[in-house]
């Protein structure tokens, strides 16, 4: 396939072979979208397992009734930062370093639009993430809930400094992901090779595009929510104290009208990895790529206007309430329009299953399973019933465990070659998906049960004799460990095949997309010329006559 | 806590006119899940099966799409809500209907980490043992006193959340006499998992006579150690958080104690209540409830032990 690489520098196999990257010096003043991509997800990878650890402590608390193995204050700190760290410190930098890393070599650029800004976001990410786990030595990790609900947020009822670092780090992060979402727009939308017009975009880069929008558009709720804890527990303000003239629920329009934005924010990317995956592995192009962008930009639209659902038990008027069930379930239209095109585009394929086809497959039955419990929690009356509760629990880990993590290990199985140099171990790799799925749906399939038996959510622990309840737990925290151990087995894989994996080439899986047609890892300078970009699919062409070319979005050929 | 007597705790036991009726909803909701999530699996089974890659596979025929089947599906899955989405509106509006002028028969107030219950109609204050009459439509309004709590009761189907500033309606129905337990539901701070609900359900007339009984003011104690401890209670700071109706305590920082000898648990159902557990929790409540704003006194054990007997006899 050399005879596809666009670039002159055709020797390098590793990351060891590009002599700008070496030394730490390199990496740390580094402006380099690859660099800084890799560094990205390299963090938000530490954290997935530093996260995982914390809801291992979780799961063994919670594995027998009256269960002392860590106190009720340590617990509390844990769950909270469990959820901040997957949401803010895992979920947040993997798809934005994915994104920086991956959009300029998707649509033939050599950088970023500005570079110096995407430096800027990852540091101050970085710093801000740190200032939070700083805590646990400066006084107390904060012990809310990753939605810290006032007026429990107030300095009379958490006096330990944990809230006000969780909100100065939340601030810093926040404006981190905006810079790089406005970095994303602007490259996606000034940097295009000539050709490559917007609907010959990958759908992955599509689907990022609109969630840098979500990203600039919910963020500034958080950040106003977040100034205002603050003000209340620094300066003495009451915005969240109602025996001062405050209102709890402000808290939660701010937070929720990020926070349900955030869950699509981190869903998107998942979504966009899979589009490239399944095409790829089944050779076939993906099925209806117009309604994918369509549904993607409707679920946008929609995502805005959803978050009351996550308010429905706080006794809101009926038709307040049934106006946001109404747009909660709209938005399932667009995601099922989602799960019926992978599927169409499986079918009739030739499915290839490695290791990220076999990922991108189990998130399409564990998304959609996901997609079901959220319809529920739609359906106010039963909103009412489960919210809250373990149900809750397993709802999102299917969509954010199940789905969005499962859809970024695909991608990771994926791109690693392109990234690195060097292919994953397959071999590791269907022993760490087995044990994924077994443990995953294990540990959380389990909790539906548990909700509908009433555990609600963040307890530390549990009454003896509560019908159910101790079997349920102790099964699913004994498949945590299987869980678990699946991630390390699958950060083992990592640091293991970039020193002794397989070197894979400039495109080892025949993909079609511009990222492939420049040698593994890309030089700095990505391209030296390029393919001329006439579909979505640039690197078919070369090897298909142009009447077999793949239509455009919109379905119609390009 | 002892919950033997207690009912199977599920979503799926009605206990009120109003699970019922999310119980229908919810039927309903499961079904067409399982259907769906059927199709969806059947069809990536099929898949997997059918198109896994073979050996001298042509290149698969690059279907681009089909419009008509792409609205086909939209529509169908539109359809689908659409009539979940009816249903889901005309229960919400058969569960809580206009309050109108009605007045509450019950007012909980979600306390950091304990239940305060109101009965206005009846002048009755207690705490953390609510008990109902079957088979009358209920008004319950639900307050917080402190922080965000949620009171739910599994099988009494809707939870409310407990918010300062910012009283909640709903009602309840209960059609089955029983005990029927749950816990506090949106996360409060330190104790929130040791923040427990018991609702007992009698019939009318039980009930009647248990709102009679609470309505009296307990004898004075009789027994040499019970009156000893009556003097202890209203001469340390017990008073300053606790109140006893006929007594001089007064204060409504913590739980009503005008019967607790007539409650089988405290510490909103952490330990059951017998007088050594009660002498205990005197002695220091921290170690029942880590947190919790009652401190440990500092009593000698055999003054708390008498403060447990005076409290005892609190029928």
């Amino acid at each position: 396939m050399t005879e596809l690489v666009f670039t002159k520098q055709k020797n390098i196999n590793t990351l060891n072979d590009i002599h700008e990257y070496h030394g730490l010096w390199s990496w740390v003043t580094s402006v380099d979208h690859k660099q800084i991509g890799i560094m990205y997800i390299g963090t938000g990878l530490i954290f997935l397992l530093i996260a995982a650890l914390l809801a291992l402590v979780i799961r063994i608390q919670l594995m027998v009734p009256m269960n002392h193995f860590v106190s009720q204050s340590a617990y509390n700190q844990i769950f909270t930062m469990h959820g901040t760290t997957m949401v803010f410190f895992m979920g947040m930098p993997i798809l934005l370093g994915m994104t920086v890393y991956l959009e300029p070599l998707m649509i033939g650029a050599r950088d970023m639009a500005f570079p110096r800004l995407n430096a800027f976001a990852y540091w101050i990410f970085l710093f801000g993430a740190l200032l939070l786990y700083f805590s646990f030595m400066g006084g107390g990790a904060p012990s809310a809930g990753w939605f810290a609900y006032p007026p429990l947020t107030e300095k009379a009822f958490l006096f330990d400094p944990g809230t006000t670092y969780w909100a100065l780090s939340l601030l810093l992060v926040g404006v981190g992901s905006v810079a790089t979402a406005i970095n994303i727009i602007v490259t996606a939308f000034t940097l295009r090779a000539p050709g490559m017009s917007m609907n010959r975009i990958p759908l992955f880069l599509w689907m990022m595009v609109i969630d840098s929008f979500l990203i600039i558009f919910a963020l500034p709720g958080l950040n106003a929510a977040l100034v205002m804890i603050l003000f209340d527990r620094l300066l003495h303000t009451h915005f969240f104290a109602p025996n001062f003239g405050g209102s709890a629920l402000l808290w939660q329009h701010l937070f929720w009208f990020f926070g349900h934005p955030e869950v699509y924010i981190l869903i998107m990317p998942g979504w966009g990895a899979v589009s490239e995956v399944i095409p790829v592995f089944c050779r076939k192009v993906i099925y209806g790529a117009g309604f994918m962008a369509a549904s993607t930009v409707a679920i946008g639209f929609l995502s805005m206007g959803v978050w009351v659902h996550h308010m429905f038990a706080t006794g809101l008027d009926n038709t307040t309430l049934y106006v946001f069930a109404f747009t909660s379930m709209l938005i399932a239209i667009p995601t099922g329009v989602k799960v019926w095109n992978w599927l169409a585009t499986m079918w009739g394929g030739s499915i290839r299953f490695t290791t990220a086809m076999l990922f991108a497959t189990a998130f399409v039955l564990q998304f959609t399973i996901g997609g079901l419990t959220g319809v529920a929690f739609a359906a106010v009356p039963i909103d009412w019933q489960l919210t809250d509760t373990y149900f809750v629990v397993a709802h999102f880990h299917y969509v954010l465990l199940g789905g969005l993590v499962f859809a970024l290990i695909s991608g990771f199985y994926y791109w690693y070659p392109k990234v690195t140099g060097r292919m994953l171990s397959e071999t590791i790799g269907k022993w760490h998906f087995w044990l994924s799925v077994v443990g995953f749906n294990g540990t959380f399939f389990v909790l539906h049960i548990l909700g509908l038996l009433g555990m609600p959510r963040r307890v530390w622990t549990y009454p003896r004799g509560m019908h159910g309840w101790a079997e349920l737990n102790m099964f699913s925290s004994i498949c945590s460990f299987i869980l678990v151990f699946s991630f390390f087995l699958f950060a083992y894989n990592l640091v293991y095949s970039f020193f002794k994996g397989k070197i894979a080439g400039p495109n080892p899986w025949s993909a079609w997309t511009l990222e492939w047609a420049t040698t593994s890892p890309p030089p700095p300078e990505n391209f030296d010329s390029l393919p001329a970009v006439n579909s979505r699919r640039p690197l078919w062409d070369l090897t298909h006559e142009p009447d077999e070319r793949v239509a455009g979005i919109g379905g119609q050929p390009a | 806590m002892d919950i033997t007597n207690a009912e199977f705790t599920s979503v799926y036991l009605f206990a009120t006119e109003q699970a019922k009726v999310i119980g229908f909803l919810h039927y309903a909701d499961l079904v067409l899940s399982i259907i769906i999530a059927l199709i969806v699996g059947g069809i990536l089974a099929y898949v997997i099966v059918r198109f896994r890659e073979k050996p001298g596979d042509a290149e698969p025929v690059q279907d681009h799409g089909n419009t008509k089947l792409e609205i086909g599906w939209t529509v169908g899955t539109g359809l689908i809500l659409a009539v979940l989405g009816v249903l889901t509106a005309g229960v919400m509006y058969s569960m809580s209907p206009p309050l109108g002028t009605n007045q509450p028969d019950v007012i909980v107030i979600g306390h950091q980490w304990w239940w305060e219950y109101r009965y206005p109609k009846l002048g009755i204050i207690t705490a953390n043992e609510l008990f109902l009459p079957q088979g009358m439509n209920l008004l319950f309004e639900v307050r917080g006193a402190d922080v965000v709590h949620s009171f739910w009761i599994p099988a009494f189907g809707q939870k409310m959340d407990a918010i300062p500033g910012h009283p909640n309606f709903l009602f309840y129905k209960p059609i089955r006499s029983g005990i029927y337990l749950g816990t506090c539901s949106e996360y409060c701070g330190a104790d929130h998992g040791l923040m427990r609900i018991i609702a007992t359900v009698l019939p009318v007339a039980r009930f009647n006579a248990w709102a009679h009984g609470q309505a009296q003011v307990p004898p004075e104690p009789t027994v040499a150690q019970a009156i000893h401890g009556k003097q202890l209670f209203m001469a340390n700071t017990c008073i300053q958080c606790h109140s006893i109706s006929g007594t001089g305590a007064k204060a409504r920082v913590g739980p009503d104690l005008t019967h607790i000898g007539s409650r089988t648990t405290l510490g909103s159902g952490v330990i059951p209540n017998d007088l050594p557990s009660l002498a205990s929790w005197i002695t220091n409540p921290q170690k029942f409830k880590p947190g919790c704003y009652m401190p440990n006194m500092r009593l000698k054990p055999a003054d708390a032990h008498d403060i447990a007997a005076y409290l005892e006899t609190l029928k």
